[in-house]
């Protein structure tokens, strides 16, 4: 490994050049380390106030301006409660589960391009690792809910297991399509992939199955209930307080604003923007567009109810996995068939606009063809529903109900 | 043998396995058993990365721990009595000294002639990462893997649908 940078400057102060290569990456793990985790901070404040203002009321205003340090309180609460283990739980297993929750929403973040040239590591399957990494957290939902040694935490965690592994599917078929256009699994060269036309513009039904299913992943509405608040009283993590209470909440919040990012890498052209294309420019449109799409995440999560399991269950795998695979069939299909026509770059990396428009269009008008069918097949499904409704309503009307 | 940095991997991952599936045969708590397990394939992925195949690595990590060893904690969870067992085998040690038979036969018979006597087998495992693209037209060219990549998703889909069918509630109106 070279030695440059800040390597360099502690190499000619004097240090031992194995101790300058560890300090300048450990600075570099740190940074890109740093980012998430000053996030989650900011983010807690940001969902607390849109969710207020969504409902018609202020949220926290009274800690610092506009109630900005309300984290930090929130925070210094939770650090000094009790820490309380149920004396017949399992030790070992209930404090390490909500360490193995944080850590797998903090690991996606290690193959997250924030730049052309800042990123946390370039793996060649970095969509693979992203998603077994994200499969790690449901083993950890698992684990709390067991070893918490209270029969309603195992039947919450039971179903959040149910949800969470049923919904990898869609989202890994519906990640799929930015792996074929771009050729490569890296996130990197899929950002960069994108350099012609936005995979979300080629592929928008891919990007709203991804969407909806990251959303049942990390458990927003409408499908909260693995924590729904107001009924269960925290599902699986009944018996947790404290700070370890803390780590599920902010794994939880940090996995929301991370799916925003990944749809963004994926789908909506990454760190590219209109106008300025420097380094860290790169960055600042990344947290836009991430910001946008999170807030739209919390607009859903803060209208809609909730939904039951047996819906979810039911609308994973009737609607969304023949959906996601007949996506895939589709888009390989035409992608293929445009690049046997040499109408299609091979390669889309370093692919211009005008290269890529044709491919773009006839995807598009595919994508359009596949949404008219399911809004066709949601509008019969629609009727016959308020048909059945009505049937029923004047039956009982006539029987004198 | 000098001491890498991949000798001290190896190393790390070996203590991990072994680690991992010593404390799945000797935990009492049937629970804590399988989450030792989960420890064991950790170990096994990092092998995987060693050698070079961190597809390989990945897919482990997703299918064993994310899946199988979960199937595994279900199960476990729908038996009764799962901790504290307390009946224990009492003929251990005739056990114990046919396992460490077995194994010094092992290594004596086979590792030992194929592995250690030969050097022509102690070469590192090859420097070149095979890329995922290779992976990819390893199971698609005809004349590569296609015919195992296609028969081992016949099993898959076959040992799907019957599953669906032996799982299926019986419907008396169909």
């Amino acid at each position: 490994m070279d030695c440059t940078g800040l390597c360099e400057t502690l190499f000619r102060g004097g240090l031992d050049q194995g101790i300058a290569q560890f300090i300048s990456l450990l600075a570099g793990v740190l940074l890109v380390s740093g980012v998430p985790l000053v996030t989650v901070i900011f983010l807690i404040w940001v969902e607390r106030k849109i969710a207020a203002r969504i409902q018609d009321r202020l949220g926290p205003n009274r800690v610092g301006p506009f109630g900005l340090l309300q984290t930090f309180a929130d925070l210094i609460k939770l650090l000094i409660k009790e820490d309380i283990t149920p004396t017949a739980a399992d030790r070992l297993l209930y404090n390490a589960a909500p360490l193995v929750a944080f850590a797998s929403v903090v690991l996606i973040w290690g193959v997250i391009p924030y730049t052309p040239y800042h990123f946390g590591a370039d793996l060649e399957i970095g969509v693979l690792y992203m998603v077994a990494v994200a499969s790690l957290g449901t083993l950890a939902i698992m684990t709390a809910g067991w070893a918490s040694n209270n029969k309603y935490a195992l039947l919450g965690a039971f179903r959040v297991v149910a949800l969470l592994v049923s919904y990898e599917i869609p989202m890994v078929f519906a990640l799929l399509v930015p792996v074929m256009l771009a050729g490569s699994m890296s996130l990197l060269e899929i950002v960069h992939a994108q350099g012609g036309m936005w995979f979300g513009i080629m592929a928008p039904i891919s990007a709203v199955l991804f969407f909806i299913s990251a959303q049942a992943e990390t458990g927003r509405a409408p499908f909260d209930l693995i924590e729904a608040e107001s009924e269960l009283v925290a599902g699986f993590n009944i018996e947790y307080s404290g700070m370890k209470f803390g780590m599920f909440f902010a794994a939880e919040f940090l996995h929301v604003f991370t799916n925003a990012i990944l749809l963004v890498v994926f789908f909506f052209g990454g760190w590219y923007g209109p106008l300025w294309q420097e380094p860290l420019i790169a960055f600042m449109w990344l947290g836009l567009k991430a910001s946008v799409l999170y807030f739209i995440s919390l607009w859903i999560r803060n209208t809609v109810p909730r939904l039951r399991i047996d819906q979810v269950m039911w609308f994973n795998w009737f609607r969304l996995v023949p959906l996601s695979i007949a996506n895939v069939l589709v888009i390989a299909t035409v992608v293929k068939i445009m690049q046997l026509l040499n109408l299609a770059p091979r390669n889309l990396i370093g692919a211009s606009f005008g290269e890529v428009l044709p491919l773009t269009l006839v995807l598009l008008l595919a994508n359009i063809a596949m949404g008219l069918i399911i809004v066709g097949q949601l509008r019969t499904a629609g009727q016959t529903a308020r048909v059945a409704a009505e049937n029923r309503a004047s039956v009982r009307a006539a029987i004198g109900d | 043998m000098e001491i890498t940095i991949v000798t001290v991997a190896f190393i790390v991952f070996a203590l991990i396995s072994l680690g991992g599936a010593i404390g799945v045969v000797t935990c009492h708590n049937l629970f804590r058993g399988t989450i030792w397990l989960m420890v064991s394939l950790f170990g096994a992925a990092g092998f995987f990365v060693l050698l070079s195949a961190p597809f390989l690595a990945a897919v482990q990590v997703l299918v064993y721990i994310g899946a199988i060893a979960i199937l595994f904690t279900f199960a476990v969870m729908l038996t009764r009595s799962i901790s504290n067992l307390k009946t224990r085998f009492t003929r251990l040690n005739i056990n114990i000294a046919a396992a460490i038979a077995l194994f010094v036969l092992l290594v004596v018979g086979v590792i030992g002639p194929v592995f250690i006597l030969n050097p022509d087998l102690q070469q590192p495992v090859s420097s070149v990462t095979r890329t995922t693209i290779d992976l990819g037209e390893a199971f698609a060219r005809g004349n590569s893997f296609a015919l195992p990549f296609e028969l081992a998703s016949l099993l898959l889909t076959a040992a799907m649908i019957g599953a669906i069918v032996i799982a299926r509630e019986s419907d008396d109106e169909v």
